[in-house]
């Protein structure tokens, strides 16, 4: 990948961040920790790797897409918006009682959701069920999956790589976004989900383990899955919860909270310092 | 009258019967023999896909498909359906209305020996309770085929509850008509209204022969819809019969006379008893005695029946 891609690619990582902050903000309610996690993957999916079309949001060869950690829908609605989605504007209705955008991924009201998500664990099995149908209807289409590693407490996560294993989904490829902390704490505390690779590797997928935040290793992660055969693909991504804004780096009470007026300008105004240094 | 069958046999000779005039795939969950799946899968083994034991996965996994625009049909026992998955049934086909089609078996006390864990009497309650869910109760072999039919050229998530128990036909296929929503009137009557689904609609028919030595005339209704209920059938049989008894196999609690309850108090207040499991937990048996012990006989519905009209009075 050339520098000037992913310059470009970094600038919409950028802007993905400032749309889902400026949603948590309005909402006064969300979660920015994990959205910040997941921006940069996020951007390389929307503007370089799936097979879309946001004019025809529910073209049924398109690739597909479930954030099935689905608190971090901010960052999910900015890159759609900034996509072509829908306006860009509309991220501050984001929770409001007559928007569009629920608090977590609702794909009968929002263009662009493949599938409605929120509660942990089920968004890995309906990706696997898009893999599936492919699968049995012989379409080329791809399935794209967001998964926390927190969420891997849920049991029905495992039920799911054990389904996608069995049936060599390899049209799947999911992503866990490794950031290290779930809402009581970092999850070596709360419930240690690690080894991660070495358990999907146990249930049969093929395990690749990259930085988040490294859009050449991001690239080179997702060439390889499609060279994957009759086994489903794991992104392991090693990621900073809250990144991008110095004060929600790594910080646990940032799960799922707000920032105030001033926590908001410092945010924005250290994204914006960013995307100024990228010219 | 035709050779006794389960409707959980019916449900698979459906849609073994269905699968060459309709595009749809069925998954089970390591029951396929029990839910009779099976049926279909030696017609059809590349439209058959087992889950293995992971009933929540199975859902979800389900509406994943539906999403992409297909039918699937996800079969598992009534307790791991809308027992165990309930949440993956309201999050990932409930709540974004998604075309799946739910084909539950094993429900109710007539399980018989596996006893309680299995004898699920709650799930009319748990799906009643998902906005937007279609549940439909047969009564016979007849019905099982033409509900299955109906799903499938219905869009939006249907529950299916069928019985583990051979029990006789009612219907004639050539005639029967059937359409979601609508309850049919098996018998007019003028004394008490007999609102029953599934396996009690047979206990009902036989109920009113009995009550005829009373010189009572009671209608039987079959409610096979249990959601959306018919509610203007219902309110006129209340109002015209002025005595109200429903039967189902399920917890008074949560099911069809929840159902019938709710809708006479809104629109028609009418004195109503209940035939139904009396909100405790079944036990192993043989079929017969387990109905008779939890009060779910043409017997136990005549003499609540008798008492109705006695009480007009």
């Amino acid at each position: 990948m050339d520098q000037a891609k992913i310059k470009e690619l970094k600038r919409l990582s950028a802007e993905i961040k400032l749309g889902a902050l400026e949603a948590v903000w309005s909402a006064s309610s969300g979660h920015p920790g994990g959205s910040l996690s997941i921006s940069d993957i996020l951007a390389y999916l929307y503007f370089v790797e799936m097979k879309i079309d946001p004019k025809n949001p529910n073209w049924e060869d398109r690739d597909r897409f479930v954030l099935s950690k689905g608190h971090t829908a901010p960052a999910y609605y900015a890159a759609l918006a900034l996509r072509g989605y829908f306006p860009r504007e509309d991220l501050k209705t984001f929770r409001q009682v007559d928007s569009y955008l629920q608090g977590h991924p609702d794909m009968k009201g929002t263009p662009g959701v493949d599938m409605t998500t929120g509660s942990l664990g089920l968004g890995i099995s309906a990706a696997a069920g898009m893999a599936m149908s492919g699968k049995i209807y012989n379409k080329d289409y791809r399935v794209y999956a967001m998964l926390g590693d927190g969420e891997l407490g849920e049991g029905q996560v495992w039920e799911a790589a054990m389904f996608s294993a069995h049936y060599k989904l390899d049209n799947l490829c999911a992503f866990v976004d490794w950031n290290g902390l779930q809402i009581d704490g970092p999850i070596t505390e709360v419930m240690d989900s690690t080894p991660i690779d070495k358990k999907f590797e146990a249930f049969g997928w093929h395990v690749i383990s990259i930085d988040a935040h490294d859009f050449e290793q991001i690239a080179a992660a997702l060439e390889e899955a499609k060279t994957v055969k009759g086994q489903p693909t794991v992104i392991i991504a090693k990621s900073i919860k809250g990144k991008g804004v110095s004060y929600m780096e790594n910080q646990v009470s940032w799960h799922g909270a707000a920032p105030n007026n001033e926590q908001y300008e410092q945010g924005v105004k250290e994204i914006n310092t960013y995307i100024a240094s990228l010219n | 009258m035709a050779d006794k069958i389960a409707t959980r046999e019916a449900y698979g000779m459906a849609l073994a019967e269905l699968g060459d005039k309709y595009d749809f795939v069925v998954f089970d969950a390591d029951l396929a023999s029990a839910t009779k799946t099976g049926i279909f899968k030696k017609k059809f083994p590349d439209r058959h896909f087992d889950c293995g034991i992971a009933e929540g996965n199975m859902m979800s996994m389900a509406a994943g498909v539906a999403s992409t625009g297909r039918i699937p049909f996800v079969s598992t026992f009534a307790m791991f359906a809308a027992g165990r998955a309930f949440e993956p049934i309201r999050n990932s086909i409930g709540y974004p209305h998604l075309n799946v089609k739910i084909g539950a078996t094993h429900a109710g006390i007539s399980v018989g020996e596996d006893g309680a864990t299995h004898q699920c009497c709650e799930d009319l309650a748990t799906m009643r309770s998902i906005p937007g869910m279609t549940i439909i109760n047969p009564a016979d072999a007849i019905e099982t085929f033409a509900a299955v039919e109906a799903a499938i050229n219905f869009y939006g998530p249907v529950y299916m509850r069928f019985g583990r128990l051979a029990i006789p036909t009612i219907y004639d296929k050539a005639t029967y008509k059937f359409e979601i929503g609508k309850g049919v009137v098996l018998a007019d009557g003028k004394d008490c209204a007999i609102f029953a689904t599934g396996l009690l609609v047979g206990f009902a028919l036989e109920a009113r022969e009995l009550l005829k030595a009373d010189g009572i005339d009671a209608a039987v209704i079959n409610i096979h819809t249990v959601k959306p209920l018919d509610n203007e059938l219902v309110c006129s049989y209340a109002a015209k019969c002025g005595a109200v008894v429903t039967a189902e196999e399920h917890n008074i609690i949560g099911g069809l006379g929840s159902a019938v309850c709710e809708t006479l108090a809104e629109n028609c207040p009418t004195p109503v008893r209940r035939i139904g499991v009396r909100d405790v937990f079944g036990r192993s048996g043989k079929v017969p005695p387990l109905l008779e012990m939890y009060g779910l006989t043409a017997g136990h519905i005549a003499a609540a029946v008798r008492e109705s009209v006695a009480a007009k009075k």
